[in-house]
């Protein structure tokens, strides 16, 4: 693993990546409702015009499109934002799409407080309404690496995806050899010599509080604490079997950290996970409690909603019951992106 | 097989105390003129049984399509896709006027495990999309009729709507979609029948001036006589470079004059006890008298 102050940034990921990618696959095509440079698509819609729809901002009408495409053998990426992929068209997400299982790849931007632009441009329940759509697998990327290599493993799945996707300045956390594996969750820090040794703490996390977690988790080691970490990168099915173990061999408490209400993702399935399997350990869950955000920094965001890295190591306190005696200057640093930054094309 | 879908369709009320009969009354000539003259499908082999409900769609469970009574899929052939699902009943009725489906299907029509459905879904005889969430099917034909031109197809792709579909926002961005693409392939036969489940439509929300809309929309309109069949065909085979919409004008209690005494909500037909139901049953046995004469 690389130290978390070394990583390299990866400036918009998803262009070149896509055009390639793309290029022996005809039966891809775009559709876009008038956020295709948001989206990172507008090279893509250049490069192969023929295969790019523009809908307008139109959502209703290019869901179901996009379910008459997939019909005729095509294989539809939507490109929007993420709230515009599930609240307004959900029942044409539903009935046109997810009911008849059709191969449509729901690309959406700017996942929880990913974004300045407030509260209609924050899908912070995303997550939670696509867990209750049968048949739909969701997957969310955390790093340039997944960026890259959800591709592979959404065109993969037999059925509906959606993807929770990263733009811009993107951190590379992952090697590019150790792509993104369906419902296999990365283990990035282990308490003993294997999943099943005993840890004190079991940290899982998704998205962009992975890196959160990773300025946290060396704090937190040296403070003694023994921590297992793992990225969660598929929230459904969510049936990885390392996981389980994980929690079997937990003997303090779980801490689940997500870009997302605390209800319906991340922190609800591993508690439901945790209940099937009869684990007797707390669960503690970071992420946004029953409340909207706001415009602002996604680095503010994270401070004011405790999201961040230092709202994980006061969880891991009052999780084992101790104070770690660490303060927010042994934490690793922060990386800030700037909110109107050269590696996006609109403001938002 | 107009008359003959208002038939069958009324004698499945009267055996079920109930159905959307008035759906049959105003929809019967659009049908009639799809599936016996407009409509270049490939032929079935004889009247299909339909198969009894397995599993909805999943990653284990490949979709079954109620198109199959449509006959094999071509390049240059058509397509249709129903919109209102509750027209289901009627549709059944076309196709077994069609010889395409078993008589016999009616009598699983509303049954537990069967695919004659109610509300007609994709796996229902006659329908390939799921479209009882109202106005979604003309997007997706937009979709299908994409995807073919994308693939060279030459076929065109029919949808039957009901006009209340026209209070949705969805079906003016399909309109707006398919005019911006030019998919002239797509071809929209509107029952027009002045009728919600709420009752008579201008009491609920108005369309109109609908044939005005849709041509600033950029489609191709006609307005006609719903039960007029020659001027229905002539509409729907017109050659036009836009998407084509044929606003047929129909009346929902036309060939069952009966009808009329349930102004004016008309939605589905519940019988309010067994005199009601004995009027209509002594009017479905004159009709039967009256098709034997001929």
């Amino acid at each position: 693993m690389t130290a978390i102050r070394d990583v390299p940034i990866i400036t918009r990921p998803h262009v070149e990546n896509f055009i390639r990618w793309s290029a022996d696959k005809p039966e891809v095509v775009v559709l876009s409702a008038d956020l295709t440079n948001s989206c990172e698509v507008g090279k893509w819609r250049d490069t192969y015009p023929e295969r790019f729809f523009s809908m307008g901002m139109a959502e209703q009408n290019m869901l179901s499109f996009a379910g008459g495409l997939a019909r005729e053998g095509f294989e539809p990426w939507l490109h929007t934002f993420s709230v515009f992929l599930y609240r307004r068209p959900l029942d044409q997400l539903q009935m046109s799409v997810a009911y008849p299982n059709l191969r449509v790849r729901l690309v959406g931007f700017l996942p929880g407080i990913t974004t300045p632009g407030g509260v209609t441009h924050q899908a912070i329940d995303d997550i939670a309404v696509m867990r209750a759509v049968p048949n739909m697998t969701i997957l969310e990327t955390g790093d340039a690496t997944e960026v890259e290599s959800v591709l592979d493993v959404a065109h993969a799945v037999d059925g509906p995806v959606y993807i929770r996707m990263l733009r811009g300045e993107v951190p590379r956390l992952f090697p590019t050899n150790e792509p993104f594996v369906l419902d296999r969750a990365r283990i990035l820090s282990l308490a003993g010599s294997n999943i099943d040794a005993p840890t004190e703490l079991l940290v899982l996390t998704s998205g962009i509080l992975t890196e959160e977690a990773l300025r946290a988790v060396p704090a937190l080691q040296a403070a003694g604490v023994s921590v297992t970490h793992m990225h969660i990168s598929t929230l459904k099915p969510f049936t990885d079997p390392a996981v389980t173990q994980a929690i079997n061999a937990t003997t303090g408490a779980v801490v689940t950290m997500e870009n997302h209400l605390i209800t319906g993702g991340l922190g609800s399935a591993v508690a439901e996970l945790m209940a099937e399997a009869g684990a007797s350990v707390p669960l503690h869950r970071i992420g946004l409690h029953d409340t909207y955000a706001h415009g602002a920094s996604q680095a503010h965001l994270l401070s004011e909603y405790n999201l961040d890295a230092l709202a994980l190591v006061r969880t891991a306190e009052s999780a084992l019951g101790r104070s770690l005696d660490i303060d927010a200057t042994e934490l690793a640093p922060v990386r800030i992106a700037a909110t109107h930054s050269a590696a996006k094309v609109e403001a938002l | 097989m107009a008359a003959g879908i208002r038939r069958r369709v009324l004698a499945h009320v009267l055996a079920n105390n109930g159905g959307y009969l008035s759906q049959a009354c105003s929809a019967a000539e659009l049908l009639a003129v799809l599936y016996g003259r407009v409509l270049n499908l490939a032929p079935t082999d004889g009247p299909l049984h339909p198969a009894s409900f397995e599993s909805v769609p999943g990653p284990q469970a490949p979709r079954i399509s109620g198109g199959v009574f449509h006959g094999e899929p071509g390049p240059d052939l058509d397509r249709l896709i129903v919109s209102p699902a509750h027209y289901a009943l009627v549709v059944y009725a076309a196709l077994i006027e069609a010889g395409r489906l078993d008589e016999a299907a009616l009598d699983q029509f509303n049954k537990d495990g069967s695919t004659v459905e109610m509300i007609g879904a994709e796996h229902s005889p006659g329908f390939e999309t799921t479209t009882g969430s109202l106005a979604q099917a003309l997007s997706t034909a937009g979709g299908i009729a994409l995807g073919r031109r994308l693939k060279n197809e030459t076929g065109r792709t029919f949808v039957f709507m009901s006009d209340g579909e026209f209070q949705e926002g969805q079906t003016w961005e399909a309109v707006q979609a398919l005019a911006y693409y030019r998919l002239d392939s797509v071809r929209v036969v509107v029952d027009v029948n002045r009728a919600q489940c709420d009752g008579p439509m201008d009491s609920v929300m108005t369309i109109e001036p609908l044939a005005t809309k849709l041509a600033a929309f950029g489609a191709s309109v006609d307005s006609v006589d719903g039960h007029d069949v020659n001027a229905l065909t002539r509409s729907l085979e017109k050659t036009t470079h836009k998407p084509h919409f044929v606003l047929a004008y129909t009346d929902p209690t036309r060939g069952v004059p009966l009808m009329n005494d349930r102004r004016p909500v008309l939605h589905y037909l519940r019988f309010t006890g067994d005199d009601e139901r004995s009027r209509y049953q002594d009017y479905y046995d004159t009709l039967l008298t009256a098709g034997a004469a001929r």
